[in-house]
């Protein structure tokens, strides 16, 4: 944390910043909120009945501050767990519950379904196959419109090379698109010093010419504007420090009243302004920014109290009055560098209390806590006017706070008041009024020009056109189907985007229970009858599964004969319909089938009758004990053979010693019953095997020189029980670190390692697991290094094919032996994945990578360890195949993941994991137009490790429309953005990188245009982005993946990153590909607030919610403009933790939490969490154990944290806002 | 009525085009039994791959005997079929041996639907030109 201070300053800066930003629009907005609240109370209580209807709406009203504005959370979270209607977690755990544990036909289901049909109509996801067509479209362009369009998005695309057109835009023709919050934040200066802006616009075009820059990286953060590092952070990370003291220079020598008049001249005027001017103008900021700091998520409801606003940091602190003394001790400490900025006012009880900045940047930019402010004066027009709102500015200058609207834009959603509890539409009459007195007082020529409206409507209503009534509004939303302004609504990650849209059927399966979405999932919740409606959507179709995922009570059964349909052989299931006691029809091919007569048989009560009590039929996701017939052979005993590679590259990196350490402490826990079988073999130029045979002391090593026409030794004992020989393998395991470590032999035969690897496990199949950690350059399959480091960074990525096809046709040939082989990747440099991962993608293996894996990195070793552990002793099912059905009319189109494909709907998997996930894109066969739903199931028949033959079913079904709309309201953009991505990969390995990142673009275009048309909207360009809200995360995540580093370009990125990256996206379950591809940040200082105020000394051994839950913790999206250095922050990318700790966090939360006094005492990295007893630590360590990871694997570099900020700009690519107005642009 | 080379390259060609429509017969064939499940891929794609070659070349054989006699039109009615014979293996998968189908992607429903379509349009070009050769057959052996 502390190291990040010189290289990071500036972000440290922007932190601060931000922070006030989020802190006190909050905290006025609460005020606000509250008076609001009162002021109608007293004016209105009549209408109890109003209020009760509008309470869900009013919930959506407040939800986009949510996350705009980190202080709410808790309060949110109040309101929703009194108004959310879909119980989410609720649902989520009535699904996951094993049917037979619900009552016979209790009402238990009935419930939960109920729930769902009156919340939310549309659950179900959906999936288009929209990559493919889109690509094909790219290729050969389809409609002609498009096609011109794509030129200029590439060069949107690209900053650099052509300044982007949206942000241009703006800037010359600031009247045309008022609504854009950036292009208002800069002309607002401009108005200012000229009040109408046509005519300033002239004189100010070169000037705003030199400002595209600067603009773009407003555009980015445009919340954060304000402070001058924050401008320049998005531009320029690296020189981030430069920039930020340029801005500054000028800014410290002005004054408060030049600074306007003076900035606004200059090109760098909407920033300079920010800063100076506010902050010292305005007491609020001081006030709210404590809030911020540690208030963030839940002590808002605390804080409420009006009466005493200035006392209100101490009460966000939730630190006793001792706790007080000492945030002040630094605050004051770091704002003693700001000399020259005139006094706080009077009001404020803290002059100091402005944010800290970090050392570097404290004295060069005064905090700008007027961005904090801006959002709040200009928040709605109904603010500005009402008296009574927070603690009143009384020394801003009314002028400058009426103008003051960088962030409005930004912050749309703290900028509109949120509608008090009651009387949504009293209030919008208020607004409206407001509004209109607003406009007439002040002509914001810039900012309302073409502008429909100050729009006084929450946000989400905004995006109607035409103004729907209240009732509407409501029943839209309450439906799932309103829609969203992206434009208007930066701030997107709210919860209500986040769950999956709900599946809902018709009556006749209201009961059954579906399968849980963690384990599939559908890309749209309602399939389009045709396959025309579906090209209409431009979604693309088809279904994420994760069939093998730990499960915690999974119904088994044994049972003589599973009951299947003859013609189709699909399972029996909840779906399917019951002609009457004895019939059966199936509800793939609709075929009559018979029921045997011991289906009658509920085992559950040991009693004949109903055949709905069935577990079968009660529940989507069972487990079968096959019989006999399900088996070729007699099930394999778990066989586990591990390669290791031995040459002088992997002899350097260490990794040796580790994994013979990982794998003799969990031996005995890797799965397997009495006839686990351990084999060994070292490889370098030579083929080193070990034999344990009966009666030897200590393992024989026989060394194998021919490599190019390997053989076995032996045919005995180098492969072992591992139960009899547990002592010889122990000794091995010790040994083998020591007996190469002295090696100096460059060579790795990979090939023959992995030949006679195959003949040992010929007989029996089973597990390889391959060590490697450079080229392989002996014997067959010897590789060529083929990368060009120095075109790291270009646009064509080549080599993203195999070089040889020799390790897929190895792969194939174990997958016929039922041989899966996994490989482990330690390399130091260069060493082909795209050509060495065919062993595993082709088998049903898994791939890790640990790219320049060094034994003196401690970081990499753990992660490395806790990596191969879960590896060793997680479950695997062996000589598995899975199957994948669909009712009659669809088919499979294409497999992804890691497996060989047998046959059109067959899957061959020589070994599964529970961390693999599967996707599959669905074509028609035939419209479902006589069809009400459809189903898919996918059945998973492996052999576990004790030997048994097993059957996993899946099934899930899902209702068909015939209205676009309801399709495209009822996407699942989580599983729509899994598929994609899987469908880019792809594209990018046939055709080329850029390819698929066109194919990313038109795609998210495409879609929209589709919602356009679905919804009648006006075409031609509004201003705005309008989304379903199932939607709404689209490009938020398509922004996201174009800065993966499976397919970014123009960033340095190393060919085996990316190929690893591209087979991640190919494999992951989808949760987790989603923290891959975004992930998860969060605030933790509420978790730090909550702690101290439960004084609850908490029992470390209870990680669940039982007794005391852990507050909600809000989403942030990723962009530096939330970051805070007086908060600690933590990101949570799927296999990594990571926690940023400001650089100003007070020291005694330093000390609960990592038992440091001050960030200095943080180095650079850090891993691993300290063991501090103390009841935050607690939290926290219980909140990432919530976070669920198998890695809990902390370190504070800044540069990795940063780089995964994929809203932000970045040198090659576009920041969110950028993105949206491309895609907006490019919409019709 | 004579017995000259360009009767005799049309008797060699019809011969030839007999052996290219049986190629293209177990083709379709094929891809038909992978689409219905009968075969494993594997086995199917090492039964068809050694035969790419041989046919390519047959039928660059008939032509350079087209091209030997001056028969141009038959010459340029194939011309298309080898260039584009030419840039489909040019673009084959990674694959070490010869032969063009790959197991591992062969069972994609896009691979599949091309190579069964290639199938019938090749079987239907074959068939057409072998009722041409039989007619430039007749007319070279009674022009003279």
């Amino acid at each position: 944390m502390s190291a990040y201070n010189t290289n990071y300053a500036p972000p440290l800066v922007n932190g601060n910043q931000a922070g006030l930003l989020n802190g006190q629009p909050p905290t006025q907005h609460q005020q606000q909120l509250l008076l609001l609240q009162q002021q109608q109370q007293q004016q209105q209580q009549q209408q109890q009945q109003q209020q009760i209807q509008q309470k869900p709406v009013q919930f959506a009203a407040t939800q986009p501050m949510q996350y705009a504005t980190s202080a709410l959370p808790q309060l949110n979270s109040n309101v929703m767990n009194k108004y959310m209607p879909p119980p989410l977690n609720n649902a989520a755990a009535a699904n996951l519950r094993p049917p037979t544990l619900n009552g016979p036909t209790t009402a238990a289901p009935a419930a939960i379904n109920g729930s769902n049909g009156a919340f939310s109509a549309n659950s179900s996801r959906t999936a288009s196959p929209g990559l493919l067509r889109v690509a094909a479209a790219a290729a050969a362009p389809p409609p002609p419109a498009l096609n011109l369009s794509n030129k200029p998005q590439y060069a949107g695309l690209h900053p650099q090379q052509a300044p982007p057109p949206p942000p241009q835009k703006p800037m010359q023709q600031p009247q045309q698109q008022p609504t854009q919050p950036m292009q208002q934040s800069h002309q607002q200066p401009k108005q200012q010093s000229h009040q109408q802006p046509m005519q300033s616009a002239n004189p100010l075009g070169n000037l705003s010419n030199n400002m595209q820059n600067l603009n773009l990286s407003q555009s980015n953060s445009p919340a954060m504007t304000p402070g001058g590092p924050i401008v320049s952070s998005p531009l320029s990370r690296k020189d981030f420090r430069g920039v930020a003291a340029g801005l500054a220079g000028p800014t410290a020598q002005l004054d408060n009243t030049g600074a306007n008049t003076l900035l606004s001249s200059s090109g760098l005027a909407p920033t300079m302004q920010n800063t100076m001017a506010v902050p010292f103008g305005n007491v609020v900021p001081n006030n709210a920014r404590p809030a911020t700091v540690f208030g963030a998520g839940g002590p808002q409801p605390k804080m409420a109290d009006k009466s005493q606003p200035s006392q209100r940091p101490k009460v966000m602190y939730g630190v006793p009055p001792a706790g007080i003394a000492t945030t002040p001790n630094w605050e004051q400490n770091n704002n003693a560098p700001t000399v020259m900025q005139p006094p706080p006012p009077p009001p404020m009880s803290q002059p100091t209390s402005f944010p800290p900045t970090s050392p570097v940047s404290a004295a060069q930019m005064p905090p700008p806590p007027q961005t904090s402010y801006a959002p709040t004066s200009q928040a709605s027009a109904s603010q500005a006017q009402l008296p009574p709102f927070g603690p009143p500015p009384t020394t801003a200058p009314p002028q400058h706070q009426a103008r003051q609207y960088p962030y409005t834009q930004g912050y749309p959603a703290q900028a509109q008041p949120p509608p008090p509890l009651q009387q949504q539409q009293q209030q919008q009459q208020q607004q409206q009024q407001h509004a209109q007195k607003q406009q007439q007082q002040l002509p914001p020529p810039g900012m309302f020009g073409t502008q429909q409206q100050p729009s006084s409507a929450p946000l989400q209503y905004q995006a109607q056109n035409a103004p729907l009534n209240v009732a509407q509004q409501g029943f839209s939303r309450l439906w799932g189907q309103d829609t969203i302004d992206l434009m208007q609504n930066r701030h997107i990650l709210t919860p209500a985007t986040l769950p999956p849209p709900k599946i809902v059927l018709h009556n006749q399966f209201h009961e059954s229970i579906n399968c849980n979405p963690s384990i599939m999932r559908c890309t749209l919740a309602k399939i389009p009858e045709s396959n025309s409606l579906l090209q209409k959507s431009r979604l693309p179709l088809g279904i994420v599964i994760h069939p093998f995922r730990d499960i915690n009570s999974l119904p088994v059964i044994q049972c003589v004969n599973i009951v299947r349909c003859r013609l189709c052989r699909t399972y029996i299931n909840p779906f399917v319909y019951f002609v009457d006691s004895k019939m059966w029809k199936c509800n793939l091919c609709y075929r009559v089938n018979e029921l045997p007569e011991d289906f009658q048989f509920d085992p559950a009560t040991k009693t004949y009758g109903d055949v709905t009590r069935r577990p079968e039929v009660r529940s989507s996701t069972i487990e079968f004990i096959a019989p006999s017939e399900y088996m070729l052979r007699p099930p394999q005993p778990a066989m586990y053979l591990f390669l290791f590679d031995v040459s002088i590259i992997a002899q350097q990196s260490g990794y040796l010693d580790a994994a013979c350490a990982v794998l003799n402490r969990h031996l005995d826990e890797m799965p397997g019953d009495a006839r686990t079988q351990v084999g060994f073999i070292c490889y370098d130029s030579y083929v080193h095997f070990y034999s344990m045979a009966e009666g030897l002391n200590q393992p024989h090593e026989m060394t194998l020189l021919d490599i190019d026409d390997p053989f076995l030794p032996r045919p005995d004992s180098l492969l072992v029980n591992l139960k009899e020989c547990k002592e010889l393998v122990k000794d091995l395991l010790k040994q083998l670190p020591k007996r190469f470590a002295h090696t100096h032999d460059p060579g790795s035969a990979l090939g023959s390692a992995l030949q006679v690897a195959f003949k040992l496990m010929q007989s029996s199949g089973g597990r390889i697991t391959v060590f490697q950690s450079c080229l392989p350059n002996k014997g067959p399959g010897a590789l060529e290094p083929r990368e060009d480091p120095n075109n790291r960074s270009s646009k064509d990525v080549a080599h993203l094919n195999p070089a040889t096809d020799f390790y897929k046709r190895f792969a194939l040939e174990c997958s016929g032996y039922q041989v899966a082989v996994d490989l482990f990747l330690m390399n130091q440099q260069y060493s082909d994945m795209a050509t060495i991962s065919g062993i595993s993608k082709h088998s049903g293996g898994c791939i890790h990578h640990f790219p320049l894996y060094q034994r003196t990195k401690p970081h990499m070793v753990d992660n490395f360890k806790q990596c191969f552990k879960r590896y060793l002793t997680r479950k695997i099912g062996f000589e598995a195949v899975m199957r994948i059905r669909c009712t009659r009319g669809l088919q499979v189109h294409t497999f992804h993941g890691n497996f060989f494909v047998r046959s059109t709907d067959l899957l061959s998997l020589p070994n599964v994991n529970p961390d693999a996930g599967y996707g599959m894109q669905i074509s028609y066969e035939e419209s479902l137009t006589d069809v009400k739903t459809i189903c898919f199931q996918a059945a998973l028949l492996y052999t576990n490790s004790e030997g048994e033959r097993r059957i996993r079913v899946h099934t899930i079904c899902l209702p068909v429309t015939a209205s676009l709309p309801e399709v495209m309201h009822a996407a699942d953009t989580e599983a729509i953005i899994g598929l994609l991505s899987k469908m880019a990969v792809d594209r990018s390995i046939t055709s080329n990188l850029s390819d698929a990142r066109d194919a990313f673009i038109n795609a998210t275009i495409d879609v929209f245009n589709a919602f356009k048309i679905a919804q009648n909207l006006p075409s031609g360009q509004s201003g705005q982005l309008i989304a379903a809200r199932s939607l709404a995360l689209l490009p938020l995540y398509i922004l996201a993946l174009l800065k993966h580093p499976a397919f970014r370009v123009g960033t340095s990125t190393r060919l085996d990153d990316r190929v690893f990256a591209m087979d991640s996206m190919k494999t992951l379950p989808l949760d987790q590909l989603m923290k891959y591809i975004y992930p998860e940040l969060y605030k933790i200082d509420v978790l730090v607030y909550h702690a101290r105020n439960a004084n609850v000394s908490t029992t470390q051994d209870d990680d669940d919610d039982d007794d005391e839950p852990l507050p909600e913790v809000p989403r942030l999206q990723l962009s530096a403009e939330h970051l805070d250095s007086r908060s600690i922050f933590l990101m949570d990318c799927g296999s990594l933790i990571m926690l940023y700790v400001g650089l100003n966090v007070p020291a005694d939360v330093l000390d609960k939490l990592f038992g440091i006094s001050s960030t200095a005492e943080l180095a650079d990295y850090v891993y691993g969490l300290p063991n501090v007893v103390s009841a935050e630590s607690d939290v926290l360590k219980r909140f990432i154990l919530r976070l669920n990871y198998d890695k809990p694997d902390t370190s504070t570099a800044k540069g990795q944290f940063i780089e995964r900020l994929t809203d932000d700009r970045s040198e090659s690519s576009l920041s969110y806002y950028e993105f949206l107005q491309h895609i907006r642009s490019q919409v019709k | 009525m004579a017995f000259n080379f360009t009767a005799f390259t049309y008797i060699v060609a019809l011969i030839g085009d007999a052996f290219l429509i049986f190629f293209a017969i177990f083709h379709v064939i094929a891809f038909d039994e992978l689409k219905t499940d009968y075969k494993n891929p594997i086995d199917q794609c090492n039964s068809l791959n050694p035969l790419v070659l041989p046919e390519y070349l047959l039928h660059i054989f008939l032509n350079l005997l087209f091209l030997f006699c001056g028969e141009w039109f038959s010459l340029c009615i194939n011309i298309p079929i080898i260039a584009y014979h030419i840039w489909r293996y040019k673009n084959r998968p990674v694959m070490s041996g010869p032969g063009l189908y790959d197991p591992t992607t062969v069972l994609k429903t896009d691979t599949l639907a091309r190579n069964m379509r290639e199938g019938w349009i090749k079987l239907a070009v074959y068939l057409i030109s072998f009722f041409y050769y039989i007619y430039g057959m007749v007319y070279s052996l009674i022009s003279t």
